[in-house]
Formats: structure tokens, sequence, C-alpha cells
């Protein structure tokens, strides 16, 4: 005879177990941490890098970057001085909450303000793993298609700001940058979105000054980690 | 295709199931999937499927609920599912909706042979 027993338990359950108690560590130690999410060749490493470049010099800040293979990212970004690790997942096709945890160890938590996160290039995977952050990021940039909110609406959901990269290029591809938008508030209603360009530097100060003001949120407590979308 | 993963987490929470029903079988496990999950479900019934075999799972079946987005209006309260990603009310207008479901993740039930 067969009966049936409810459950009623996240499938990521283990995972989300590991990112509470990361979540509390960056509570305790009041350190903001942000998952920066795009398909592959949408200008996170870059982005990164520019914004490394440009950071006030008195924050503390790290950097973890997520790739199947190669330490290329971690090469460039260590570039601009600042504590860099690089996670090779070896064919994982997303970061999880233990490999946070385990590249964290090493890393006294007094030692740093601010965590970027550079996750794996996929649109789809990494939008399941909370990480313990405060704040998904989503990129994308003009040369893919102004749908793209539409075919993976999971991520633009789950990110609290998308980062339109690369609109230097605008003038010469058939990107249409109001519909793009339109798109992703039309998944996530009121969508945070800054326009950027690595090149000319356009919309970088608006996305430090993003940055900046959620770390001054964290410090004065007014902004709590809650477990992320 | 994290579905792989996901189907590895699944099995290793039977695995504590079955801890706490000593000497039982499982026919069934049962899981609830939102749109918003970012699951593709073919590829986690492949995944489930090659993870299963010649194992001692073997045979369980695998039911799997998918949930609509659902969103309310903050407005006018009209709940409403979200038709081609459309957010907007279709009552009265209103952009900014909340979600309320399509999120899920969940394993639902297990289905006990005793």
């Amino acid at each position: 005879m067969s009966t049936q027993i409810p459950v009623e338990k996240k499938v990521l359950n283990e995972n989300q177990r590991i990112a509470a108690e990361l979540r509390e560590k960056f509570r305790e130690h009041k350190i903001l941490v942000l998952n920066v999410i795009s398909s592959p060749g949408s200008g996170k490493t870059t982005l990164l890098e520019r914004t490394l470049q440009q950071f006030d010099k008195n924050k503390r800040v790290v950097v973890l970057t997520g790739d199947l293979q190669t330490e290329n990212d971690a090469r460039r970004l260590a570039r601009w001085g600042y504590p860099v690790k690089q996670i090779v997942t070896g064919g994982t096709c997303h970061l999880d909450a233990k490999m946070i945890e385990k590249h964290l160890a090493d890393w006294p938590l007094d030692t740093f303000d601010i965590l970027l996160i550079e996750n794996v290039g996929n649109l789809v995977c990494p939008s399941s793993y909370d990480l313990g952050e405060h704040a998904k990021v989503v990129i994308l940039s003009v040369t893919e298609g102004e749908d793209k909110p539409l075919k993976y609406p999971s991520i633009f959901f789950k990110s609290e700001l998308m980062i339109l990269s690369k609109v230097d290029l605008l003038p010469y591809v058939p990107f249409d940058a109001e519909l793009a938008k339109q798109n992703a508030r039309t998944v996530h209603p009121g969508m945070e979105i800054v326009e950027v360009s690595c090149q000319s530097g356009d919309g970088l100060r608006q996305w430090i000054d993003w940055i900046e003001a959620k770390f001054a949120a964290v410090r004065s407590g007014a902004l709590e980690l809650s477990a992320a979308k | 295709m994290h579905e792989l993963s996901l189907v590895a987490s699944i099995l290793d929470q039977l695995e504590d199931e079955l801890a706490k029903r000593p000497g039982s079988r499982f026919s069934k496990v049962g899981l609830r999937i939102g749109d918003l999950a970012g699951v593709d479900v073919d590829s986690l019934t492949f995944g489930f499927d090659a993870l299963v075999k010649d194992t001692h799972w073997e045979p369980l079946a695998l039911e799997i609920e998918t949930v609509k987005r659902r969103q309310q209006c903050p407005r006018c309260k009209h709940e409403f599912e979200a038709e081609h990603w459309s957010t907007a009310c279709p009552a009265c207008n209103e952009a900014a909706t909340v979600t309320i479901a399509g999120e899920e993740l969940q394993i639902a039930f297990i289905e006990v042979e005793e």
C-alpha cells in the first residue's frame, strides 16, 4: 500500500543553509556582497575592472570570479591592486554557496568591506543559487537581443539592478534600448537600470554610486540581508 | 544545465527522508516548479532518469507540478496569471504589481510503499 507524505522542502535546501550561514557572517561584519551575472561576453570582467580602477581606494574591496576553466579573469582583475581569487568550477555552470564558503575560508572577514562576486557566464543556472548576497546584478549588452529579459525571466526577475552595457555601440547595432528596458520591467516591475559604457566611461559613476549607496546602507544597518529572491 | 545538480540535491534529501523511515521504499517523488525558478522541466526529467537508473532508488517515478507566475495588483487587489510575462494589471493597468506565485522549486511529497 502506498501513502503520500508531504515533504515541502526546497530542492536547494543545502545551498540555502550554507547561504544563510554566509549571510549571517556578512551581517556580523557589515560586508556588502553583490552577485554579478550575465551571458558570456556581456562584459562582466571589463565592468569589474573599470569599477576597481575607479573605486574609492579607502574601501577594501575583494573579488571572487567564477569560470569553468582558466585563471585569466583573476589575472585581469588583480591588476587594480585589490585581492582577487579565481573559482575554477571545472565544468559547473554556476557558483553555489559552498564554493563561496570554501574560497572565503582563508580571507578573514574583518579585512574587507565589499565582496564582488563575478558569476560564471550564464543567464540560467546562477539564478537558482543564493550565495548569501545582498543583491544580484544582471548585465545585458547591446550586442544581444532586446528580448533576453523575456527569454530568461528568472534572472531578470531576481536581479535588483540591470546594467545595460556597451552603450557606446548603440549607433552601430540594431538594438532598441527602450524596448530592452521595457522588457526588463515587464518581467520585473520597478527594476533599476543603469546604462554603462566601459569604453567611454559613461554611466560608470552612476553604477559606482549605486554600490556606494548600498554599502552605506549596510554600514548604517538600514540594509539588512534577507534571503535572496 | 544545472538540472543534474538539482536532481543530486533532491536525491540527497530523499536519502535523509529514507533514513527516518527504515525499511520503507519510495515509489514516487513530487516536485513543484514555478515559471520563475529557471528550471527546464525536460532537462530535469532527463537528469532524474539518468541519476536514478541502476541505483537503489529504481523504480522511482517523478511527478512535476508546474506553477504559473501569478501577480497581485497593490492598487485594486486583482490577482492574475502573468501571460507572456506581462505583469501590468489587466483590471486597472497598474504597472508595479507584486509576484505571489511562480518562484517555487520544492519537493512537495514522496510516495512511500509500506
